[in-house]
């Protein structure tokens, strides 16, 4: 692992809890995740692996019954758990931002997108003027037509390509250390995916901020980002760079998630590879390994043993994580 | 903005018209020869011919309803049979103290409740927040006659704080204002509880939303966040509750007019009813139905202003 002052987020041992009627649903457990400077950060997991979880609580946004049983978020060198509200808030929108799923719904629809984009510089000394120009030059940036006068459009005169844009916008005009993206694309179809993805890998090099990009998309994954976080019911499973995670997956989620993945399919065929089984109980939790109910390599030990993480490769720049037993041999 | 506005005035021109005709129709078709009802019974038959051509009433249907609309667009409703005045005259000399006890009435109740139900939305499930539902729930459940009689016992009778009767002095704007107080809170309590339930669940419901979390996650002040991206959003319902409320608002008003010998509209038309002054009823119905027209067409055109996507959905 690299410095901790070169990681612009640190989360280590990082758990969450949720309290529910069948009792405390443990959504993240012992999550340890570095976000280098200027990298990009994948991602990936099923729904309901705690992915959106995780997000919330490097924004501090969290649902009501969500409770932080153990570790620390450090931002930029700060905690953001122990974080006062009035610097957290200091924080958002300024060093760190969000894009959201569905950009339908994430701008107020009874409010210019002038308005928005001007709202979230309430920071700023500059005029009003100059503010507008600045947002005008930023939706030039992500590809908007004529900005100028497009800002006093509201939400529902775009498209929802137009609409993402228009979010990736907003979050990047302040030029924060980290973007956070959650599924940016996958409410739009693929011909726009490509565009938006090319679009923010642009502005990324450009602005030079960090990205935590969450996808269900694979092929996505692989063309943006450096490094690849694989998450199974709350835990990393499997970290390292993409190329190398990809290309020899250790763990045998990743290696079912990669053969699941339609573009590496070859043969014709009318069934898709599935991962057999469910997701265990969260609130009820096997006391071995988490995958074990659906691994295919599963041995005596699986059942018993927690798993502890490993180093795949020894020695080598940039590490290859993996938390399972058949590695530890 | 301007074609939304077009268009809507016009669909409220089309409501008029055909509320007062099928109102026009209702009367006429009710058995019963009006100017037979109207002269008693010990009227002779020539009595009853000459009165009935007086009002018209000799005519085919048609015919009736079409005069009825070219006097109409003359501001001419017809006499009063009794006292041989203009209707149009008695109903708009009787319509400011009814429009000034529903007006106060529902902007007490939106200046009370609307406040009420943010401030419970936004501090979900405290003691306040349940202590001002069973205070709503209340409010909603008494019926204005009800709230009329006890209020007029208690502040007027035995308290004397305010006046019981009448509507105040012509000119004396302070005597009117304390006549005003105990009909308008009569007939605007249950919208205080009814505005801040509504008002409540909407907000909740916004605040939920994904844009507010965008927001959020955006760091805008609260204040930003409640008051102009989340308030905007919360009252469109209410303010279409209110336009429909209206009226409600002057059924309302007819029982606490009656109630405090107040005059206005509503006393109007339970007086012309007893009386069996039915040109008078005609024009105060009609004038009633036009109020609630417009207070439909103008809560729609505040939606309008509001949200830009109702603009496009007429």
């Amino acid at each position: 692992m690299s410095k901790a002052t070169d990681n612009v987020l640190s989360i280590r041992n990082l758990s969450i809890d949720y309290a529910t009627q069948e009792g405390s649903l443990k959504a993240l457990r012992n999550v340890d995740l570095d976000i280098p400077k200027g990298q990009i950060v994948g991602v990936v997991g099923e729904s309901g692996c705690g992915k959106s979880t995780l997000i919330s609580s490097i924004i501090q946004l969290m649902a009501n019954n969500a409770k932080t049983t153990s570790g620390t978020v450090f931002f930029e060198g700060e905690d953001l758990l122990t974080m006062s509200p009035t610097k957290l808030k200091s924080l958002r929108g300024q060093r760190m931002s969000i894009v959201f799923q569905d950009p339908m719904s994430t701008l107020n629809p009874v409010l210019t997108i002038g308005k928005q984009m001007v709202d979230i510089q309430y920071r700023d000394k500059r005029s009003k003027s100059q503010k507008r120009q600045r947002s005008a030059d930023m939706l030039a940036q992500v590809g908007i037509p004529d900005p100028a006068s497009r800002l006093n459009q509201y939400p529902h005169e775009f498209s929802g390509g137009m609409q993402q844009r228009i979010s990736i916008a907003m979050a990047l005009q302040a030029q924060p250390a980290l973007l956070i993206a959650d599924e940016p694309t996958t409410a739009l179809d693929a011909t726009l995916e490509v565009q938006i993805i090319d679009m923010l890998k642009e502005l990324q090099s450009s602005i030079g901020c960090s990205i935590l990009f969450i996808s269900h998309h694979l092929g996505v994954i692989a063309e943006l980002c450096n490094q690849v976080v694989v998450m199974y019911a709350g835990e990393i499973v499997e970290q390292g760079p993409v190329s190398r995670v990809f290309k020899s997956p250790k763990h045998p989620y990743t290696q079912k998630l990669l053969e699941c993945d339609p573009a590496s399919i070859a043969k014709k065929t009318r069934n898709l590879p599935t991962i057999e089984g469910e997701i265990p109980n969260l609130s009820d939790l096997p006391a071995g390994c988490i995958f074990t109910s659906r691994c295919h390599k599963k041995t005596a030990q699986c059942e018993e043993l927690k798993p502890k993480r490993h180093a795949v490769t020894q020695g080598a720049t940039e590490k290859h994580f993996v938390t399972c037993h058949l590695e530890s041999l | 903005m301007f074609i939304y506005l077009l268009k809507r005035v016009s669909l409220g021109l089309v409501i008029v018209v055909f509320a007062v005709t099928l109102l026009f129709c209702m009367i006429h078709l009710v058995p019963g020869d009006p100017a037979r009802i109207l002269l008693g019974p010990r009227a002779t038959p020539e009595m009853i011919a000459h009165l009935s051509a007086q009002m018209g009433l000799d005519q085919p249907m048609a015919m009736q309803i079409l005069k009825f609309f070219g006097n109409l667009l003359r501001g001419d409703l017809g006499m009063d049979v009794i006292t041989n005045r203009p209707v149009a005259e008695i109903v708009f000399g009787q319509l400011p103290y009814t429009l000034w006890l529903i007006g106060s009435a529902i902007v007490g109740a939106m200046l009370i409740g609307i406040p009420l139900g943010c401030y419970s939305a936004l501090h979900r499930n405290t003691w306040f927040d349940r202590f001002s539902g069973i205070i709503s729930v209340a409010c909603i459940t008494a019926p204005a006659f009800v709230v009329a009689l006890y209020s007029l016992l208690i502040f007027a009778v035995w308290l004397k704080w305010f006046p019981a009767v009448g509507a105040g002095e012509p000119g004396d704007f302070f005597d009117q204002i304390s006549h005003l107080v105990l009909p308008a809170i009569a007939i605007g309590i249950s919208w205080v509880g009814y505005l801040s339930r509504l008002v409540r669940a909407s907000m909740l419901e916004v605040m939920g939303e994904n844009h507010i979390r965008t927001a959020r996650a955006y760091g805008l002040p609260e204040n930003t966040v409640v008051y102009q991206y989340a308030l905007k959003l919360a009252v469109l319902p209410t303010v279409t509750v209110i336009g429909v409320g209206m009226g409600f608002l002057l059924s309302a008003a007819l029982f606490t007019e009656i109630v405090f010998s107040r005059p206005g509209i509503g006393k109007l038309i339970f007086d012309s009813i007893t009386t069996r002054n039915y040109p008078v009823v005609m024009g105060s119905v009609l004038v009633s139905t036009i109020i609630f027209v417009i207070s439909t067409a103008v809560s729609d055109l505040i939606n309008a202003w509001l949200d830009p996507r109702i603009r496009n959905s007429l």
